[in-house]
This record gives structure tokens, C-alpha cells and sequence, in this order.
């Protein structure tokens, strides 16, 4: 549905110049919930504006709807945008307009009739809550009630496609929370196809199926959040599990400390109980964290297990072969 | 001169009739050259950075000559369009020529206080550059441009006793024909409070009409988060 394919942004000329991406290429299929995780500067937000040519890349190829944007005329790329929803971080409603008036500016750039806008902004305002607000005038709204306008707007053509640049960044915990969950529900009973950037790591974890982390304008990592989350040695496992404590406990002598990364799979067996009962060895739980990730668990746990010489490596043994990839602890 | 309230009166309206019209013009030309020159500059919805540059320049030329002088310089265009060079009507060329440039500006700073972000939506949205113009950066900059447009008329009113000081008449005339050559300083104090009036008059109209524009102001509480 959306496809980058090597986009570079350079930015300046000469001495001056700056590359904000180098090379990026990624591909969001139809109904995916695809988040892009990088740090402010990492060029987030530039990679965004790349996907409905907010900001034209210096190189590559911009596909959406398979649509080659790059190579349309003005007036074909306004069209195509209106099938593009986008979303922002700081909302940008017009104040001049009511609730009203925001969610029908994109009916009015389509050409709809009067009613069949109002009717579509009723509908709209219902659907994210706001039936109660809609003469009211942006500046007289909450945040997470901004963010709702700005859902609505973006919806109300009835877009395939949204992006969404830092939507919730600007908003409390809470009102957080309350916005992705309404994101979720619009995008699965919508079908969505929703590309967003963010630098928040629970918005990776409670919308999206897939993830690339960018750094320095360079995608380092991409795939499937839950297989990342799966392979220790992923960028986005370091970020979602930074690395654990080195200090040694004292007190703790012969035991053999291990980090189990958890998988679904694991996350939801009786791990622990059964390490106990087959090898006859004892589990310290010193530090670790099982957290959900869309509809399955991820979680990663350092462990001491205590017990004869034997029984240890065979235990160890055990959880190499669960796929538990029980990685070299120190020993304590 | 002895019906002072008279001569005050027919000064007035004269004074009004210059103002008023001069800014109906000025408004309506001043109103595109400011967008203009926001829309032209490089990084514009339209950029033509070399339409910009020329405005901008011309802009700078009519706002750096004194009215005065701009005045008597431009006679040859005020006997061109009004046909003669005194009066009332003849003034109004020289007001107009010399609050466009100044207009242009007042519009170009209140297009350019619109938040970057809201017209990057519109852009988004599909919209084209006419739209984004009406539909977007003039509503959203109203209440400033109300508030410019009431700096220029008020501009315009003391231009007009300038004006009118070199045979244009109204109020500006009155004051220096009686008040300050015959000495009449009833006539004198006749004429600036009839003045001091207008312009308070003037500005208490264009910030009622801005608040009554401007909705970035909540009038009630943000209402918490039901969400």
C-alpha cells in the first residue's frame, strides 16, 4: 500500500548540505499498522512527509495505492492526497473553524455537496465522541479532544491510507492511551493501512504489527515487532529491555545466572514451576519484565539458578533448546 | 468663520469621505500585494522569488518617501486619473498610493503569523494554493488583519489632514487655514478633538471586530478529557 523504495532527502546545497535519509526503503501492505521508531533528528519525521510528498525526497520512489507520487502533475497529486489521511503532533486544527468546520474542510476540498458534508461530519464526530463539541471552537477543547478533531478530519474522505507524525507526543499518559486505543479500533474497523513515526515505544507496542528503527536517517532495523522483540539481539528488544543491571549481589554464591527472553509461546507456559520440578534446581527471579505487545507477551528475565553442577546444565541445557536462547550471564 | 460647529462639520465629512475611500482602495489593493508577498517567497505556495524580490522592493521604495513629498511627486498621475490636482478627491490618489505599500506589509506579517503547520495540513488535505489562500490563511489571519487594517485606516486619517493641509481640505485644512494662520485656536482644538475622536473611534472598532474574529482565545475552560 505504501512503498518507499531508496528515498535520500538532502537538504541545503553545498557546504551547507544535510542528509536527513539515507537510502530508505520500506513496504507497508494493505491493513498494516506499520510504526517507525527513531529518536528527534533521526529524520522521522521527514521519512513521513516523504509518503504524500510533503516533502519531495531528493531520490527514490514514493508508492502508495500503487501510485508512482513522484511522477504525477500537481493536480493528480492533490487528488491522490486526499486519499491520504496524516495526523500531527501538535493537531493543527484551524482555529478560525469549529470542530464543524475542520472535520468538513477536507469535504469541502473534495467538492461534496452541503449535506452530504454535514451528514459525513455528524457521522464523524459520533464516531470519535465529539457529537457534544461540534460548534465548539478548537480552542476551547483538551488536547486528546484536539487529537480526536484531527482523526476525524483525516478520516472524513474516507482515506485507505494515514500517517501519523508524533499524534500522541503531545498528550498525557492517559489521554494517550485513550488515543491509540480509538487509533486501533478506527484502523481495524476501517482496514487502515497506517504508517507513524514515533519515539514513544508504547505506541510501537500497542498498535503496531510491524516497526523499523531509524537512526541517523538509516532504517537499522525492520521487521515484524514481535519476532524483533523475539531475537535478543535486536535494536528494538534493546530499547523495549535496556540492558540489565551488571552489579553483583553478594549472598547469592553457586548459583549460574541466566537471561531467558520470553516469547508468546513462553510468556504463556509455567516456565519457572517446570524448571523446578524436571532438573531439581532452584530459580531466583532477580529482575525482568513480561510485557504485552499488541495480542501476545514478550518479556525478559534474569534468573539464578542454584542446584548440583548437573542439574544446572542440564536445566541450562533445557532452555536453550525452549528457544529461551538463555545467553551468557555472569555468574554470581 | 463664524459658524464654527458648520465649518467642522463640512470639514469632517470631507475628512471621512477621503479616509473612507482611500481605504476601501487601499484594502483592496493592499489585500492581494500582501499575499503575494507571502505566497511568492521562496518556500511559498506559489514561489516566484523573483516577483517577490521586485515587490518587495517596490514596497520598501513607497514606504521610504515621505508622504509629503510622494504627494507633490506624484501630481502628474493624480491630474491623470482625477483629472485635476485640488481638492478632496484629488487627495485620495496620493493617500492611496502611499498606504498600499503599507497595507502590503501589514497583510504579509498577519499571512505570515499562520501557523506553518495548519497550512502543511491543508496541503495535505488535497487543497490548492487559492484555497489554501482563501480558505485557510485569511480566515485563520483575520483578527490580525482586522487589527492591521485599523493601523492603516488610522494611518490614512492623519495622511488626510496632511493632504488636506495642501488644498485637499477636511479637517487638516480647517486647522492650518484658521487655527494656525489666522490664528483661531477654537477652530485649531475643534479640529484635533474632532480627530482624537475619530481615531479612538477607529481603534476600538478594529479590536472589537478582531476578538469578535479570533477564536484562539477559549472563552470557556478546556473541558477535562472525557475520553
Amino acid at each position: 500500500m505504501i512503498e518507499l523504495r531508496g528515498v535520500g532527502k538532502v537538504f541545503g546545497q553545498g557546504a551547507r548540505q544535510v542528509t536527513a535519509l539515507h537510502d530508505v526503503s520500506l513496504h507497508v501492505p494493505p491493513g498494516e499498522v506499520f510504526g517507525v521508531l527513531g529518536r528527534s533528528g533521526a529524520g522521522k519525521s521527514t521519512l513521513l512527509r516523504c509518503a504524500n510528498l510533503l516533502e519531495r525526497p531528493t531520490r527514490g520512489e514514493v508508492r502508495v495505492a500503487g501510485q508512482d507520487l513522484l511522477s504525477l502533475s500537481p493536480r493528480e497529486l492533490r487528488q491522490a492526497r486526499q486519499g491520504i489521511g496524516m495526523i500531527f503532533q501538535h493537531f493543527n486544527l484551524f482555529a478560525s473553524r469549529t470542530v464543524e468546520g475542520n472535520v468538513a474542510y477536507p469535504l469541502e476540498v473534495m467538492g461534496l455537496p452541503r449535506e452530504a458534508i454535514r451528514t459525513r461530519v455528524a457521522e464523524l464526530l459520533s464516531r470519535v465522541g465529539l457529537s457534544d463539541k461540534a460548534r465548539a471552537y478548537p480552542a476551547q477543547l483538551s488536547g486528546g479532544q484536539k487529537q480526536r478533531v484531527g482523526i476525524a478530519r483525516a478520516l472524513a474522505p474516507r482515506p485507505r491510507v494515514l500517517l501519523s507524525d508524533e499524534a500522541t507526543s503531545a498528550l498525557d499518559p492517559e489521554t494517550t492511551r485513550s488515543v491509540l486505543g480509538l487509533l486501533k479500533d478506527l484502523q481495524q474497523q476501517l482496514g487502515l493501512t497506517l504508517l507513524l513515526i514515533t519515539h514513544q515505544l508504547e505506541v510501537v507496542k500497542a498498535l503496531c504489527g510491524s516497526v523499523a528503527v531509524l537512526e541517523g536517517g538509516r532504517l537499522v532495523e525492520q521487521g515484524r515487532v514481535q519476532e524483533l522483540l523475539a531475537r535478543p539481539e535486536s535494536r528494538l528488544r534493546a530499547l523495549c529491555f535496556p540492558p540489565l543491571s551488571e552489579q553483583q549481589e553478594p549472598g547469592s554464591a553457586g548459583g549460574q545466572r541466566v537471561e531467558l527472553s520470553l516469547t508468546d509461546a513462553h510468556a504463556r507456559s509455567p516456565l519457572i514451576s517446570t524448571l523446578a520440578r524436571r532438573f531439581d534446581v532452584d530459580v531466583l527471579l532477580l529482575e525482568g519484565a513480561v510485557e504485552r505487545v499488541g495480542e501476545a507477551r514478550v518479556g525478559r528475565l534474569l534468573v539464578e539458578l542454584h542446584g548440583s553442577p548437573g542439574a544446572v546444565a542440564e536445566a541450562r541445557t533445557f532452555l536453550r533448546e525452549q528457544g529461551l536462547s538463555a545467553g551468557e550471564a555472569s555468574h554470581g | 468663520m463664524g459658524d464654527l460647529p458648520r465649518a467642522l462639520g463640512v470639514a469632517t465629512l470631507e475628512t471621512l469621505y477621503m479616509t473612507s475611500v482611500a481605504s476601501v482602495l487601499v484594502a483592496l489593493a493592499g489585500l492581494p500585494l500582501g499575499v503575494l508577498l507571502v505566497v511568492t517567497d521562496r518556500g511559498g505556495l506559489w514561489p516566484v522569488p523573483a516577483l517577490n524580490r521586485t515587490l518587495g522592493t517596490l514596497v520598501n521604495v513607497g514606504r521610504s518617501i515621505p508622504f509629503i513629498i510622494l504627494m507633490v511627486a506624484i501630481v502628474p498621475l493624480t491630474r491623470l486619473v482625477v483629472g485635476t490636482t485640488i481638492g478632496t478627491t484629488a487627495a485620495i490618489v496620493p493617500l492611496v498610493v502611499a498606504a498600499i505599500p503599507f497595507m502590503g506589509r501589514v497583510v504579509e506579517q498577519a499571512l505570515r503569523e499562520v501557523d506553518a503547520g495548519r497550512v502543511e495540513a491543508a496541503v495535505a488535505m488535497g487543497s490548492t494554493p487559492l484555497r489554501i489562500i482563501l480558505r485557510v490563511l485569511l480566515p485563520e489571519s483575520l483578527p490580525s488583519l482586522v487589527r492591521g487594517a485599523a493601523l492603516v485606516v488610522i494611518s490614512l486619517l492623519g495622511y488626510s489632514a496632511m493632504a488636506g493641509a495642501v488644498g485637499g481640505g477636511g479637517l487638516g485644512d480647517l486647522a492650518v487655514k484658521y487655527g494656525y494662520m489666522r490664528f483661531r485656536v477654537d477652530v485649531m482644538w475643534g479640529c484635533l478633538a474632532v480627530l482624537l475622536v475619530l481615531v479612538q473611534l477607529l481603534q476600538w472598532l478594529g479590536e472589537r471586530l478582531a476578538s469578535r474574529f479570533d477564536h484562539t482565545r477559549s472563552t470557556s475552560s478546556p473541558s477535562p478529557d472525557h475520553t
